[in-house]
């Protein structure tokens, strides 16, 4: 069943990675759709009244009803478009994609996230605690349900590629801006195969914003909490730091 | 996660873990015959625990045929998908779909048991720490009657998915009333009315636990953790 495609609105925010997620879907769904930029601190009445209990991006808007939470809203999109699916078919795979899914947001992002808003021994901790995450996925990648394949989803990027992808990018610009090793290709061989392969896919690449932008946008954050490192007001740049990586 | 050595369905579980009895209802709900193997949260994990969930090492994990799924949510939806004729959990419509996973998933972030997450515990914490618990979670509860309004269950008149995320805590509100001196009834008596509802379905009815039990535990964990 499909809908007119121009009834589709996405608020998001560009530095955002679960923003990126929806974009990306929706490219590759070959859906038009217009968006709107929000401000993550000072988020518009439109977000607020899309997403009440959150306050957050991103919210897709569509038929004149909204859905938040980009996991939820990957799988809407999935349900309402059919074509060119992003899930599989089978219920033990959809369970093992939706898990990893639920790793990725559970523990890499807060661990990745962490990295960036902590200095010293917290930060060791941190870079330990994403290594451990990232030996998870590799060995996933290598021997476990998704070895062989090119994609998680296969030979397509599916649900999980998406998920994962739109915030590895995080990976890179926090080695640069942290001087911290996360993601070298000697340890993670194959997670590094994978995401280089999936940062080249043309979808993908209009999406992600350019690794400059990126690693200003980190640089001007990291700056902001250092000189702020010892107040209250530190912990809502961390929820910020947290939220977009 | 790789393949474990059982044949049939298998639930790895612990007889109070409210993650636990969704599964359970599920799996009632659909008819779906399974055997029950009981964890000791409080001892040590077993072999099979920790081949079949090695990531978090928690229950509930549902091994079917020897494939083991984890995440209590996911193992609802597992079950739901595979068995799909029978009792449907989530509907068919994609928009009514994505908010009923939504609003399990706000559950399942904002419902904890004490012994899920150090943070979320009303009795551990004195003075300021326990008076901003307590207010916390009435606005949880509060939020979550908005939702429910005035319809028979969450999603209308078929119990399904959120009931199911939810549900095994009505049999936690004693504990929390107890421990955080309100009446749960009084704040948010819908929900107290649809727990009742829910309590009428067999599938729950045969899986929550006697809310003085769960009490009884509760006072277990204060004691392993030194907590007065």
């Amino acid at each position: 069943m499909d809908q007119p495609p121009s009834s589709v609105k996405l608020l998001g925010s560009w530095a955002d990675s679960h923003t990126h997620r929806v974009q990306l879907a929706l490219k590759l769904k070959g859906l038009e759709f217009e968006y709107q930029e929000e401000d993550f601190i000072n988020p518009s009445p439109a977000l607020l009244l899309h997403n009440p209990v959150y306050k957050k991006v991103p919210a897709l808007l569509h038929g004149g009803r909204s859905i938040v939470e980009s996991v939820v809203i990957l799988q809407y999109i999935d349900e309402t478009w059919t074509d060119n699916p992003i899930m599989p078919a089978d219920p033990f795979e959809r369970a093992v994609t939706r898990f990893w899914c639920h790793f990725t947001d559970d523990k890499l992002a807060p661990a990745v996230g962490l990295v960036f808003s902590s200095s010293g021994e917290g930060q060791k901790a941190a870079v330990d605690q994403v290594h451990e995450n990232l030996k998870l996925l590799e060995r996933e990648l290598k021997d476990g349900a998704f070895k062989g394949r090119r994609f998680f989803g296969g030979d397509k990027i599916g649900l999980l590629d998406i998920v994962l992808g739109c915030g590895s990018y995080w990976l890179a610009v926090f080695e640069e801006v942290m001087e911290v090793k996360l993601i070298d290709p000697e340890s993670f061989p194959v997670f590094h195969a994978w995401l280089r392969d999936f940062e080249e896919q043309q979808e993908v690449k209009e999406t992600i914003p350019a690794i400059d932008r990126l690693l200003e946008y980190a640089r001007g954050i990291r700056q902001m909490m250092l000189s702020l490192s010892n107040s209250s007001s530190s912990s809502s740049i961390n929820n910020a730091a947290a939220s977009s990586g | 996660m790789g393949e474990v050595d059982t044949k049939g369905v298998v639930l790895l579980d612990f007889w109070v873990s409210p993650f636990g009895q969704r599964c359970r209802i599920a799996l009632a709900e659909k008819g779906v015959e399974y055997e029950y193997r009981e964890e000791n949260l409080l001892g040590d994990k077993s072999p099979l625990l920790l081949e079949s969930n090695p990531v978090y090492k928690k229950v509930p994990v549902l091994i079917h045929d020897g494939k083991p799924v984890c995440e209590s949510l996911l193992i609802v939806q597992y079950i739901d998908e595979w068995w799909p004729h029978r009792a449907p959990l989530l509907p068919a419509d994609p928009y009514a779909r994505a908010h009923a996973r939504f609003w399990a998933d706000f559950i399942d972030k904002k419902v904890r048991p004490p012994y899920a997450d150090a943070s979320y515990v009303l009795w551990k914490l004195k003075g300021e720490g326990h008076s901003a618990a307590k207010e916390e979670f009435t606005g949880i509860l509060k939020l979550l009657e908005g939702e429910l309004g005035d319809k028979k269950y969450f999603a209308g008149d078929a119990f399904g998915f959120v009931d199911i995320a939810l549900v095994p805590f009505v049999c936690w509100f004693y504990t929390y009333e107890t421990y955080a001196g309100f009446s749960i009834e009084e704040l948010t008596p819908k929900l107290v009315a649809w727990g009742k509802r829910c309590m009428e379905r067999e599938s729950v009815a045969k899986t929550l636990s006697d809310p003085h039990k769960v009490f009884e535990f509760v006072g277990v964990l204060k004691k392993r953790f030194g907590v007065e």
